[in-house]
């Protein structure tokens, strides 16, 4: 081999050299165009949810044909949006304003669908944690009856407690609650478990650290994030289930208007195709889809920032 | 070791059919009146009640009215419709036939759709085709079954008129004649399943692509395509099956509102109106038969995922 | 030098090479910032550096091929005269593989684990058209041979999980010479290895390396073992190079600041009398803490047992202001023996007393006076402090919690203690994730601190750190010792560190301690037939140093099959090359003492003089 010649680059001369950094620091959560749309739209149906009753132009429940004709039951064109009267969306089959009742609806199905994922979560993360942190008989009893709940799948579940009890709003958010409580505990669980045999975990056992300090300083705080994110996917699935059941007939019952019953009420309305009285049916629809899709976006967006870790465990 | 695994997940899925069926049976001694008040009314007396009692078993206590119960479920007696007096097993048998036809035209349909457009997403992450499969599918698994249906009847059967918009099938039509009548609840289902298994098709196959062994492959020169159909699609196929079997599962809660949307006299069609009339032997049967079909799909994607695993099918 | 027609052209020649990170929506931050160097043919090239030095993402480079996020800004590579940042897809393809292959550090990762190894070895020879499917077998048999693996004819018919990591290091290597590539590009292929297995690995590369005569780029951050296989080394810092010339030249004369900052943070081959060992002051009191006998495990048999046994009859003493060094290869039980003592995994049999009284075995029952005098130092910086509090938050909790310190007292304690392990204040109000690895483990170490104990439990703390800054910990733990008076266990692989720290030292062989003493006793003969190997393996800063040992190696040790936990018998009996057959597999050796009176055993059926104690020779 060759002689080789030393190349040596300018030497500063000094003695310290910092240790080099492992990564780049990373960037701040900032939502694309795509989220922040989303934000927005979302945004406007918690606004609706909230004062929709002060903004609708009518009542879910008046019949806004009936003072115009008064024979509303058998004359076909009520089902038009009919230009004597200020619907802008139309009236329903029995001539409710339609956009008054998609306001209205608002708050019963983003209200039922939120109040049945919070408990969901309450009910899920306290057990799911306790069944992380807690010792192996406590882990098992919960895991089994949590695998039973989730061997019906949901909507079975759904038809079977609402034919022995039938159907109201508070047994529809403690239904909707059971069913995703079960998930969420799985998901609590899990994160819990990774947490729980992390070394920093290990340093609180090793320092003599009660339970509660572990849970509320130590695991938490470390689970908050991933478990918001899917509070957001969670609630999708929540609409979707509420919204489903009312389609079937078995969720809100009338006259309390909900987007889910309203696409069942005005089911007859597409025969009649766009220029008849399909839109009472369709925009219901594309409210829910509207909602549920800006909610999945956000999730998306945020999860692709986190590297799609997170998306990886919610599958 | 792997058959060791498998038959713990075959006792598993038969305890978790047991718990099922205990909870169902459970809903009749929950309820206040029992199944002879609510067949004979307010109005029945004591003598004909309690003779009725006796008839169907209910004087005796609640253990032996379930081992009852599971026998004659076993031996396909379900028992009478609270509705009308006809056997639950003849109103089943009518309808048992029409579901199971349209589920599997589905798969069929569903499971190579999605594998094929799942891999072709894979192939080019980020390109314009994955592009449009990710974000439409996004979309599809965000809103509800019956969204996709009333937009398939609205476009295709009311305003183009090219499918009929009820699925009513009189037994007597040619098979061709039949997919045709089920045009629109097949294809509603598809593209709910399919979006589900596309996603995590896709996602399974990028999860291995990211692994260090499919960069050495990349790094000893082997073309894409060998890459993703020997490296990658081997290791990948234990999920699939698995995402698969899944949403299968899924396919069973997709079947009650598509058969209701399009008033297909199937199953879950029966079961829904059961619910509505409250009439609980129909739906306990009705219900007993999607879970147990639920339970043993699972059970199915999880031997999936344990016997393709490399490591426990070649043991040291 | 003066007739180049006569000199081969380059195999690789880098000039000026760029690679930047184009993160999402932030301007480009550069990685690599124009690097230089050249590859003969034949020659293999050490590119050197610590993390983040950009040395992994240069030596990808010679591929064409960069890491998701990283792209090419400027430069070129050129591989035979081809520009790899400029050929067809198509082209690259044909060159990876054929041309220029690739070795990663992890074997186990890259290997599929779905397909067999005998398909992965010869894939790329095969696709690229080079080798029939027969011929391409019987070259990686060939190879297998050479590389010294176990069953030639039949390897390639497994999987990768069922041979053991250094076999499938070897056999990564085998993948890559399989279609006699001109450049081998080697990226830390043995750093996951045990000492002992580095060096049969080590071995087997150079031997491939030689005759198969490929150039080699390869690269690491262990100075001790490019001295044993390159022949040009290039230093990097920060992307940048500091120095390059001849493996003897950087060795024997380096000439920039870096690079002899880099030389004086190799810790010296382990001997007697490294350390300022104080094992010589025995102070014949209560030790700080000790452990009697203690058996351990995982998982729990019927019979009160652990299923697992880890730890088997352990004695250790630990006398007040003194560090044990406990050592040994992964799955020796070393870590396993710092949880005992601190109570995370509850001894089965045996006990652990502190300053004379017995403690209870789990933590959870333990006094709190008692926890506050034991504590435990985490290897993994990164994953021992919570993400989500700042390092005052964690260095003040102990304080909190055993010493009731509160408010303005407390973050004045807190800023002494960052004082102490040489932070600025200011890091009490940052992140962990603000900060960097060695800074990290200062905090790591410091909470521990904070708990003002007698005994710090220190499991492997410099091993996930680039060299510079693990001397860097190891100056200031000994710092620490002299300025508090904590005992110290210190849990390490790495016996250089242990020698030039511990007074005492405990080797740990399978879950039993087959060796222990003071440093310099244990150091020096007579040795305990693992010791001697383990001291062996430790590879010189000097060049020519491992065909050196490759010579007298063979007398010391089988090749390693990894570790056996036995019930009965000698562990080592596997390995041993002076094992008697009928004894050592069957009976459980006796504790010798030898001669010195300094308390230094040996557990061994061999007699102390036949294992080179006083006037003894070498045994045959
Ligand atoms: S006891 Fe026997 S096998 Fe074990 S180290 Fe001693 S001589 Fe070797």
């Amino acid at each position: 081999m060759s002689e080789q010649d030393t190349i040596v680059a300018e030497d500063a001369g000094r003695d310290v050299y910092d240790e080099l950094p492992d990564a780049p620091p990373k960037s701040r959560l900032r939502l694309s165009w795509v989220g922040k749309v989303s934000a927005a739209v979302v945004a406007l149906w918690i606004f609706l949810a909230l004062f929709g009753p002060w903004i609708a132009p009518y009542h879910e429940a008046f019949f806004i044909e009936e003072d115009a004709a008064g024979n509303y039951f058998d004359d076909p064109s009520f089902m038009l949006p009919d230009a004597s009267v200020s619907a802008y969306l139309g009236t329903d089959y029995l001539g409710r304003d339609v956009l008054s009742r998609i306001i209205w609806g608002a708050r019963t199905t983003i209200g039922i669908s939120f109040a049945a994922t919070l408990l969901a979560y309450f009910v899920g993360i306290t057990l799911g944690i306790a069944a992380a942190v807690a010792g192996r008989l406590t882990d098992a009893v919960l895991s089994r009856i949590v695998d039973a709940i989730l061997a019906f799948p949901n909507i079975m579940l759904g038809l079977i407690i609402i034919a022995a009890f039938g159907s109201s709003i508070p047994l529809l958010i403690g239904l909707a609650g059971l069913v995703y409580a079960a998930s969420v505990f799985r998901i609590a669980r899990a994160l819990g478990q990774d947490i729980m045999v992390q070394d920093f975990v290990e340093a609180a056992r090793a320092r003599g650290e009660g339970l509660w300090w572990i849970i509320t300083r130590e695991i938490l705080p470390n689970a908050a994030m991933p478990l918001a994110t899917d509070f957001g996917l969670r609630l999708v699935f929540v609409i979707l289930f509420i919204s489903s059941l009312s389609f079937l007939g078995l969720g809100v019952q009338p006259p309390i208007s909900d987007w889910g019953s309203m696409v069942r009420e005005n089911m007859q309305g597409l025969g009649n195709g766009l220029s008849g009285g399909a839109l009472a049916s369709i925009t219901p629809a594309i409210a829910i889809a509207t909602l549920t899709i800006a909610i999945n976006l956000i999730v998306d967006d945020i999860s692709a920032h986190a590297g799609g870790s997170l998306a990886k465990k919610m599958v | 070791m792997m058959w060791n695994m498998v038959l713990r997940r075959i006792g598993v899925g038969i305890v978790l059919l047991w718990v099922v069926s205990v909870l169902i049976f459970a809903l009749t001694q929950i309820l206040p009146g029992d199944a002879a008040q609510i067949r004979l009314g307010q109005q029945a007396t004591p003598e004909s009640l309690a003779a009725l009692r006796k008839d169907l078993g209910l004087d005796k206590p609640w253990y032996i009215q379930y081992v009852t119960w599971i026998g004659n479920l076993i031996t396909g007696d379900l028992g009478i419709s609270n509705a009308g007096g006809a056997t639950i097993s003849s109103l089943i048998g009518n309808r048992i036939g029409n579901t199971v036809f349209m589920t599997a035209i589905v798969t069929l349909i569903a499971v190579p759709l999605s594998v094929v457009l799942g891999l072709l997403a894979a192939m080019y992450p980020g390109r314009l085709l994955d592009r449009i499969i990710t974000s439409g599918t996004l979309g599809l698994i965000a809103v509800p079954d019956f969204f996709v249906a009333i937009f398939l009847i609205l476009f295709l059967a009311v305003q183009l008129g090219l499918v009929p918009a009820v699925s009513y099938l009189s037994g007597t039509e040619s098979f061709w004649k039949s997919i045709y009548v089920l045009a629109l609840p097949i294809g509603t289902l598809v593209i709910v399943v399919s979006a589900q298994m596309i996603r995590m098709t896709r996602a399974g196959i990028l999860n291995v692509m990211s692994s260090p062994y499919i960069e050495m492959a990349i790094l000893k020169g082997v073309p894409r395509k060998r890459i993703i159909l020997r490296h990658a699609l081997f290791n990948a196929i234990g999920p699939i099956v698995n995402v698969i079997a899944l949403n299968l599962a899924y396919l069973v809660s997709g079947v009650v509102v598509i058969e209701t949307i399009f008033a297909y006299p199937g199953l879950a069609k029966l079961m829904v109106d059961g619910v509505q009339t409250r009439d609980i032997p129909l739906v306990q049967a009705c219900g007993m038969i999607f879970c147990s079909t639920y339970v043993v799909l699972i059970l199915i994607a999880d031997i999936a995922s344990i016997m393709s695993n490399p490591r426990l099918r070649h043991p040291k | 030098m003066t007739d180049t027609s006569n000199e081969p052209a380059n195999v690789l020649e880098v000039h000026d090479l760029m690679i930047e990170a184009r993160p999402h929506g932030a301007p480009p931050i550069p990685i690599v910032k124009g690097v230089s160097f050249d590859v003969k043919p034949g020659q293999v090239v050490a590119l050197i550096g610590e993390s983040g030095s950009g040395k992994t993402t240069i030596s990808l480079a010679a591929l064409g091929y960069t890491k998701p996020g990283l792209h090419f800004s400027g430069g070129e590579v050129l591989l035979q005269g081809e520009d790899m940042e400029l050929v067809s897809d198509e082209r690259k393809r044909q060159l990876r593989g054929e041309n220029v292959a690739y070795l990663a550090q992890s074997a186990a990762a890259t290997f599929n684990p779905a397909l067999k190894i005998g398909e992965q070895v010869t894939e790329s020879a095969v696709l690229h058209g080079a080798m029939t499917q027969e011929a391409a077998t019987q070259r990686a048999e060939e190879l297998y041979r050479a590389l010294e693996l176990p069953d030639p004819d039949r390897i390639g018919g497994r999987y990768p999980h069922q041979v053991s990591g250094g076999q499938l290091q070897r056999l990564m290597a085998a993948m890559a010479l399989v279609s006699r590539p001109s450049l081998l590009v080697l990226d830390e292929p043995t750093t996951a290895l045990d000492v002992t297995t580095q060096i049969e690995v080590l071995k087997a590369f150079k031997k491939v390396i030689q005759e198969e005569g490929s150039a080699a780029i390869y690269v690491t951050h262990d100075l001790a073992v490019v001295a044993q296989i390159a022949d040009h080394i290039v230093v990097l810092y920060g992307g940048k190079v500091m120095e390059q010339g001849s493996a003897e030249q950087i060795v024997t004369n380096p000439q920039h600041s870096y690079t002899k900052r880099l030389m004086a943070a190799v810790r010296p081959s382990p001997v007697a009398g490294l350390g300022d060992s104080m094992a010589g002051d025995h102070l014949r009191d209560v030790p700080a803490l000790e452990v009697r006998d203690v058996t351990a495990g995982y998982g729990k048999g019927a019979d009160g047992k652990p299923l697992i046994t880890v730890l088997r009859d352990v004695n250790v003493t630990i006398e007040r202001g003194h560090v044990v060094g406990i050592i040994g290869e992964s799955g020796c039980g070393k870590s396993t023996l710092a949880r005992v003592m601190a109570g995370l995994l509850p001894a089965s049999e045996g006990e652990v007393l502190l300053d004379g009284h017995a403690l209870p075995p789990s933590v959870k029952e333990r006094k709190r006076e008692d926890l506050q005098l034991v504590q435990f130092v985490f290897q993994m910086a990164d994953t021992a402090l919570n993400p989500k509090q700042r390092i005052g938050d964690i260095i003040g909790r102990p304080l909190q919690f055993y010493h009731n310190v509160h408010g303005r007292e407390l973050r004045e304690e807190v800023r002494r203690i960052l004082d102490l392990v040489e932070l600025p204040a200011v890091f009490a109000d940052r992140f962990p994730a603000e900060l960097s690895g060695g800074q990290k483990q200062r905090v790591n170490l410091a909470r521990a601190l904070a708990a003002r104990p007698e005994v710090l439990l220190c499991d492997e703390v410099t091993s996930a750190l680039d060299t510079i800054v693990g001397a860097n910990v190891i100056e200031l733990l000994k710092n620490l010792r002299d300025k508090t008076g904590v005992s110290f266990v210190f849990i390490s692989h790495d016996l250089s560190t242990v020698a030039s720290f511990a007074d005492e030292v405990v080797v740990l062989y399978a879950g039993r301690v087959v060796e222990k003493g003071p440093v310099d006793q244990v150091l020096s003969p007579p040795f305990h037939p693992y010791t001697r190997l383990l001291i062996a393996s430790v590879p010189e800063l000097r060049v020519g140093w491992l065909e050196e040992t490759m010579q007298t190696r063979e007398a010391l040790a089988g090749i390693a099959r990894g570790v056996t936990l036995t019930d009965v018998g000698c562990p080592f009996f596997d390995r041993c090359p002076v094992a008697i057959e009928g004894t050592c597999d069957k009976l459980t050796p006796p504790t010798r003492e030898d001669q010195s009176g300094h308390g230094h055993y040996i557990e061994c059926h061999r007699e102390v003089v036949e294992l080179g104690g006083a006037g003894a020779t070498a045994p045959a």
